[in-house]
């Protein structure tokens, strides 16, 4: 709230700051405009950007370390308490003790002996306090720790705004004492926009490396405590790990086969229903109908590409799974009810409109005179779309169909809430299988602690997906554009 | 059969040739209409379902319940103070209407029994009255609470085929279940208070409000998607204000200013890849960056909107590009041939041509995000949100993440209230859809 009335302020002075920069100049020009170099504007957004800009980037910086400062100044103090109170009684009945799970004999609480989760807890209890939203029955010390974080964080809240509003007010009191008529202001104006453009165009850039070096980093620690070879190869997944050592099954498996495997099955059947349907009518949109069919039904399929996976997910699961069930049933099949088939099925549904507008654009984009030296031989429509259309289009439709199955791998909800949990390694459809991307939300819903290799398994499933879905979308693209190339 | 065949004139053979062939030709014509109507059929089949399954949860039956406002028990010192106020026991208040309803009821079980036919929110829906208008106490007010969701269910037919509110309302002594008493959720002696209830005229089905009104709720009939829909919009606001400047920002400077080096057709490279990427990459990019390495607030709509930047990023910036490109050369001349310099020719004349196209994309990468559910789970917005976020750092949820936790939930109530959460998202979608497409039909130049 304070950092929002900061730049609210910041923005109120850079608005005054154009104001009275362009009124400067037009005073200076006495009435000749044509001795500016720049329009009394640019001017005025001089002084403007002078004053947001560096006040903006300053504020940029503080709000972020803030709370750590005042963070690390309060836990400083309570290791001094800690330090001089030890052996104190009120530890053991305090809510502190409690929240952290001090055993019962213990007389101190060490901050170097914390664990990185109590350590977590305990900031978080600290900044509850100063916020006065933490549960009661804290011992005093506990009180003025909180007070001492409450306090840094207020006088820091107080610099900032004093800073921020300094920073400002030097910026644009600088830039007003430079406006001149000859000043090029425009140029000035424009090297500012053109750098923030700039720095606009990298977002992209620093999202893929952001992407990459987060998955790349938490992997490595995942691969520190699961060899690589056991994740790639390994055919047993059951990444529940037990909290304590001494319980059963405390190791947890981490072979992430029958995971792989299960994305497979499931694309598989997708691709089986999402690739006829697609490129039949897609041949049939592009070769036989007349605008006006096409007009009203192209629309309509790429409705199914709008509808948002969650639904696709909830028809699955409610509609489709029961149906498959009831008709394994009836033909004494035993059908999983959450079966790979049923999420397949809709996977395709929603696939379809890909495979289709795709397949769609390389047909329309074989050239005209190759169907008409066809015709000219006699051939009638199929056996020209047959045998000159397609192998012609064929590998347009290839990098098409390849984008719609990494599209297929990289599908959550569908699977989430229509495929099974349990990693099965098999590949009857009838039965429930996992896939990749199931397991990364159930690792990462719910309460989790960051350094659990469950956790981090779930980077290194995130890891293999992207570097699947990039290969296929790198191999697609090329074979596309080579395609182009051929007919242009 | 060779002598037959020889007997046949070459023009006969040609015939039975070009039959074949035309043969061929129909069937493979009905291959591409069979593939058109399966993948239509398949849209009508969703469509029906959820609107067949949701449109119950649009109407709550009600009971019409006369309740005395005590003053001894909700405000004994006479203070109207607003916060003894919503301390106050209103669940007694309910109970003694009840009571007095169903004088008969004595012993604990039938109380028990009288006491499950309304919600266990009517307390809240008399609180809320009462907190608007203090005068109320002391008085007799007359309100409408909702019904449990078993009865509910019951009298909307969901439970029992044979059985709904006009049957219930209809039938005199013996009610005509088709379900023996174990599989139905409410028990005979239930069903007999129910049908006291309705005989009385006390129970409508009507407009069901607090579907629109409330946050999630564990009961279904309290259940409402204001809290995800209010979640969804600041979510939404936070993408937008950040996509569309730097979106259309990077379209300008890749397509106007960038000279053409490696540099740039990395960045042109990347994007087009970026585009691809699973949704679910993103929210663990968000998940590591944002949460772990910043240590912004879990579930917050302003962490999921930073996500949700990132991810439609690439649809606004290609779609952008396009829309500069298609704005013919021949503007950018004319500008910068009266001395516009090219910032000026850009900002003035390129841009308000190419805006059209820019906003279309800006709706569709819009459209996209607010269906968007994966990446929000990584980022922990699937928090069970009784409260609407009052602002983008509160915990929130969003409309697609509610219906994915309300899909989970078992009850006949719930999956009715996903389906009709479906129908709202649904319906939001295709407005923005619809406007993208007004716009581009509106402003669409030829050149």
């Amino acid at each position: 709230m304070n950092t929002l009335l900061v730049i609210a302020t910041i923005l109120v002075l850079a608005l005054i700051g154009f104001v009275l920069g362009r009124r400067r100049i037009i005073r200076q020009a006495e009435g000749v405009y044509s001795r500016l170099h720049s329009l009394p504007t640019y001017h005025g957004h001089f002084v403007a950007l002078w004053c947001a800009v560096p006040a903006l980037v300053l504020l940029a910086v503080w709000v972020p370390l803030e709370p750590k400062l005042a963070m690390s100044a309060a836990l400083s103090h309570f290791q001094d308490d800690i330090g001089i109170a030890a052996n104190l009684e009120s530890i053991k009945t305090s809510t502190l003790a409690l929240l952290l799970q001090v055993p019962k004999d213990a007389t101190t609480i060490e901050l170097d002996a914390l664990r990185s989760d109590q350590l977590d807890l305990l900031r978080t209890e600290i900044r509850n306090m100063a916020d006065g939203t933490a549960s009661t029955g804290h011992a005093a010390f506990m009180e003025e720790v909180a007070s001492v974080y409450a306090g840094f964080r207020d006088i820091s809240t107080i610099l900032m705004v004093a800073a921020c509003v300094a920073v400002a007010g030097l910026g644009a009191g600088v830039a007003y004492s430079r406006v001149r008529p000859e000043m090029r202001a425009r140029n000035r104006v424009e090297t500012a926009v053109r750098w923030f453009m700039i720095l606009c165009s990298t977002v992209a850039i620093l999202t893929t490396l952001g992407i990459v070096l987060s998955l790349l980093f938490e992997s490595m620690r995942f691969f520190a405590r699961v060899p690589i070879t056991e994740f790639l190869f390994g055919l047993h997944w059951s990444p529940q790990m037990a909290i304590r050592a001494d319980q059963v099954g405390s190791t947890g498996g981490f072979g992430a086969v029958p995971l792989f495997a299960g994305t497979m099955l499931i694309s598989a059947i997708a691709m089986c229903v999402a690739v006829p349907v697609g490129l039949l009518s897609a041949i049939y949109m592009a070769e036989y109908a007349d605008s006006r069919v096409r007009a009203v039904i192209k629309p309509c399929l790429e409705v199914l590409a709008g509808i948002p996976t969650v639904v696709y997910g909830f028809f699955a699961a409610l509609t489709v799974a029961p149906l498959f069930r009831q008709w394994g049933e009836s033909i004494g099949l035993d059908v999983s009810s959450e079966s790979a088939l049923a999420a397949g099925m809709v996977m395709g549904i929603m696939i379809i409109p890909f495979v289709s507008s795709l397949s769609d654009d390389v047909i329309t984009a074989v050239p005209q005179a190759m169907r008409e030296g066809s015709y000219g031989l006699g051939a009638t429509r199929s056996e020209t779309i047959r045998r000159v259309v397609l192998p012609a289009a064929l590998p347009g439709i290839v990098g098409g169909v390849l984008l719609a199955v990494s599209r297929a791998i990289g599908e959550t909800m569908i699977v989430v809430m229509a495929a099974g949990l349990a990693a099965n390694l098999t590949v009857n459809p009838l039965q429930a299988v996992t896939t990749v991307t199931v397991q990364i939300v159930t690792l990462l819903v719910g309460d989790q602690e960051f350094d659990s290799p469950k956790t981090l398994a779930a980077f290194a499933l995130g890891l293999v997906l992207f570097v699947m879905t990039l290969l296929l979308n790198i191999i697609a693209l090329h074979v596309v554009r080579k395609y182009r190339e051929q007919y242009e | 059969m060779t002598a037959e065949s020889g007997t046949k004139s070459p023009t006969e053979r040609m015939r039975a040739t070009l039959r074949r062939r035309y043969a061929a030709e129909r069937r493979f014509q009905a291959y591409g209409i069979v593939a058109i109507v399966v993948a239509l059929s398949m849209l009508v089949t969703l469509f029906v379902t959820i609107i067949g399954n949701g449109a119950g949860a649009f109407v709550q039956h009600t009971a019409r319940l006369d309740i005395s406002v005590y003053p001894q028990d909700i405000d004994p010192g006479r203070e109207a103070d607003l916060d003894a106020l919503a301390r106050a026991n209103y669940q007694s208040l309910v109970n003694d209407a009840l009571y007095s309803m169903f004088p008969e009821a004595t012993s604990r079980q039938d109380r028990r029994a009288v006491r499950d036919l309304i919600s266990p929110g009517a307390k809240f829906v008399i609180r809320d009255m009462v907190m608007d208008d203090p005068s109320l106490i002391g008085q007799r007010v007359s309100v409408r609470v909702p019904l449990s969701s078993q009865y509910d269910q019951v009298l909307k037919g969901n439970v029992d085929p044979a059985v709904d509110f006009r049957v219930m309302r209809e039938s005199s002594t013996e009610i005509p279940w088709s379900l023996p008493e174990g599989e139905r959720l409410i028990s005979d002696t239930q069903a007999g208070y129910l049908q006291q209830l309705i005989r009385q005229g006390e129970v409508e089905g009507s407009f069901n409000r607090w579907f629109f009104t409330n946050g999630d709720s564990r009961q279904p009939e309290l259940a409402g998607i204001w809290g995800a829909a209010v979640g969804s919009m600041f979510t939404l606001m936070v993408t937008l204000l950040l996509s569309f400047p730097i979106g259309v920002s990077a379209a300008i400077y890749l397509e106007e200013f960038a000279p053409k080096n490696r540099l740039t057709d990395i960045i042109e490279v990347n994007i087009n890849n970026l585009a691809a990427v699973p949704s679910i990459v993103f929210g663990l990019l968000g998940l590591a960056v944002f949460l772990q390495f910043f240590g912004l607030p879990r579930s917050a709509p302003l962490v999921g909107g930073l996500v949700l930047t990132l991810m439609t990023l690439p649809t606004i910036i290609i779609a952008s590009r396009a829309a500069l490109k298609s704005v013919p050369p021949s503007i950018r001349e004319a500008a910068l041939g009266v001395g516009a310099s090219k910032l000026q020719c850009i900002v003035h004349h390129v841009l308000p041509l190419a805006m059209p196209g820019m906003l279309t994309g800006t709706i569709i990468g819009m459209a996209q995000a607010l269906g968007e559910t994966a990446p929000l789970l990584m980022i922990g917005m699937v928090a069970f949100v009784v409260d609407v976020p009052g602002s983008p750092l509160d915990p929130s949820t969003v409309l697609p993440v509610q219906i994915y936790l309300w899909a989970d939930s078992p009850e006949r109530a719930f999956t009715e209230r996903t389906s009709a959460a479906i129908m709202c998202l649904l319906g939001f979608l295709i407005l923005m859809n619809a406007v993208a497409v007004l716009l581009r039909k509106r402003f669409e130049r030829r050149w």
